[in-house]
This record gives structure tokens, sequence and C-alpha cells, in this order.
């Protein structure tokens, strides 16, 4: 009497078609975590929106313009980059009330009641020449100020909570706060010197 | 004496069939994680670098326009400005309109809005370029725009 053998697969080579397949994925993945600056362009207005567009106060703008050769000059003075951040901040916060530094208005934020809002904008120009690698350093001060500020907010409202740990709502808060207005020129050689704003959220 | 030698031996051979689950592990790691190349980028890219950046949210709504150099074995056919690449080609400004609205159509009725452009731009570029990219963005209503940099330590 013959015993009767159950038929097998043959397992051994399953680890080879495993590495085959892994070896595969391996060569084709691609780890890159793309990490970016978000930001929102304006919409282009209509010609009566243009119009009814309110002129911002002179005091409520620090110029920032990068010429073509990548130097930076704020409100027409020659300045290094690593400045630009507390040159920012100290513009947007004005904690002396200074009479040339932007005004603040009270406004109703909600879920912190009503607060004195900077009605600063940080206007930004550049030439057609300007770097792009110069821009981004720019932008980057800028944005340093901005969340160091909410940093620093967040931190005295929120029991010493850092921006980045708060919840959606209240990092919305925070950014009702201390909205990020950049307006960006058209650079210099474009002909229309229209001023184009650009804000995120 | 004969049983003692083959004690000796026997080394400390180890199973190997636990490789198997091992790799498969790793196969699907790498599975689940990985991100097929969708384009090949035909122009030199080094991105600036940047210490305030956020990852991108969402990728599926994410489109990417690459400018710089063209890469150097394509210089002789192309010369050395700067190219605008959308998708597998060297493209004009004019050819962001037709972008745009080729990959909004791939989007469904409600993130059709949400569409991100991601601008993938050598650091060597020049602003007039970018900015002539930017108007013509705003001309296509797609406003939502992410300048992709690399991590940088805050100083």
């Amino acid at each position: 009497m013959a015993k009767r053998s159950t038929p097998e697969i043959n397992a051994g080579s399953m680890a080879d078609i495993a590495f085959l397949l892994l070896s595969f994925f391996l060569l084709t993945t691609t780890m890159d975590q793309n990490e970016g600056m978000p930001r929102r362009l304006p919409p282009i207005p209509d010609e009566e929106q243009q119009q009814d567009d309110t002129e911002i106060h002179r005091r409520n703008i620090l110029q920032v313009h990068v010429n073509g050769l990548d130097r930076l000059l704020v409100n027409s003075r020659p300045m290094e980059v690593q400045l630009l951040k507390d040159e920012v901040k100290t513009f947007i916060l004005n904690p002396n009330d200074d009479p040339a530094k932007p005004e603040k208005a009270p406004k109703e934020i909600e879920g912190l009641g009503t607060i004195m809002v900077s009605k600063a904008v940080v206007s930004l120009q550049t030439d057609r020449a300007t770097s792009y690698k110069m821009y981004m350093a720019v932008q980057n001060e800028i944005m340093k100020a901005y969340n160091e500020i909410r940093d620093d907010f967040a931190i005295n409202r929120f029991n010493g909570k850092p921006y980045g740990e708060l919840t959606e709502e209240e990092q919305e808060a925070v950014r009702g706060v201390f909205p990020l207005n950049i307006s960006e020129a058209e650079p210099r050689d474009a002909g229309k010197g229209t001023q184009v704003k650009t804000t995120r959220k | 004496m004969k049983l003692n030698k083959k004690k000796k031996k026997m080394s400390g051979g180890f199973s190997t069939s636990s490789m198997s689950d091992i790799v498969f592990m790793l196969l699907f790691f790498f599975m689940v994680t990985t991100t097929m190349r969708d384009e090949e980028i035909m122009v030199q890219i080094k991105l600036p670098e940047a210490s305030e950046i956020a990852k991108l949210e969402r990728k599926d709504l994410t489109s990417y326009i690459n400018m710089g150099q063209p890469l150097p074995a394509l210089q002789s056919q192309f010369g050395t400005d700067t190219r605008l690449q959308l998708n597998d080609s060297y493209k004009t400004i004019n050819d962001i309109r037709d972008f745009v609205a080729a990959k909004r159509e791939q989007l469904s009725e409600a993130d059709k809005q949400k569409l991100t452009i991601a601008f993938k731009i050598d650091e060597g570029t020049k602003m007039g370029v970018v900015t002539d990219v930017k108007q013509e963005l705003r001309r296509c209503q797609a406003l939502k725009i992410n300048y992709l940099a690399n991590k940088a330590n805050r100083n």
C-alpha cells in the first residue's frame, strides 16, 4: 500500500521571487519628501475693483526691494539678509507705538476676543535680474519673522504652547491676529507698477 | 572517537525559513511607500534652501512646474537659457494655460479649486521668468502655489 502524499508546492524559490520584487521596488522608489513654502496668489482684479482699493497708508508699508545684484534695500536703506527678520518683527509689532510704524486697529477674533491687529504690509519688490535664491532667502526671513511672532503670541496666550502645537482653530485665530501680508509688486522692468498682493491665510 | 569528530564539525547553521518572511515584510513596506517617478526631469534643478517650510499637504492635488538650465547632455541642442518644463518636455509660458486646464480635468469636481502648483525652480533662475509664470498662473485662476525648497536649519 503506497502512502498517499499530499502534493506540496516547493516554497524554496519563494524567497527568490520576493527578493526580485523587493529589488524592483527598491530601485524604483523615491523617498523624497517635497517641502515648500505655500503661498496664495491674488486674483487679477477687475477694472472696477481696482478703483475701490483703498490706498494703504505709507506708515503701514515696509518696502523691501531686492535689486538685480541681489542686494537688499529696506525702506531705501541697504541691509544684510540676516537682519531683515528683526526689522520685520519690530515693524509688525511696533511695541512703542511709534507713529512712523504701522497703526493698529481693534478686531474681533473668534476665540480670543477683541485684539489690536497691526495693519502692517510687507511690500516685496524684485528686479527681473534678481536670482530666485535671493528671493527665497528674503521670503524665508519674512516668514521666519511671522513664525516667531506667532510663536511668542501663542506661548503667551495658550499656556506655553508654541504655534505648531495648537489646534487648527487656535492656529487660525493666531493667524487672524498676525495675518501674513506680503504684497509683491511686479519686477521693475516689467513696465506696469501695479501692486500684486499675495497672502497666505 | 568518530562521534566526537562529528559533533565538532556541526556548526551553528541558522534556519533560513524565516528569511522569506522578512523579505516579504520589506517588500510590502516598499510597495506601500513607493511612488513611481512620473516624469523625467530634463532641467538642472538645485532647489534653494529655506527653513520655514512645510510638507506638501496633498500630493495628488499637486502639479509641478520645473525651471532651470537644460541638462548638460541636452545643452548642445537647447542652449543654456532657463527652460520651463511641464510634464515631459520643454514648454513656453503660453502652454501653462493648457497645462493647468489638463491638470484640473484630472481632478474631481470638489478638488478642482484646490489644485496646487509647486515650483521646482533652480536657485540660479532670474526672477523675471518666475514672475512671468506667476502672472500666467493668475490669469488661469490657479492661485495656490508652493515654492519647493530644501530644508535648512534655523540659525
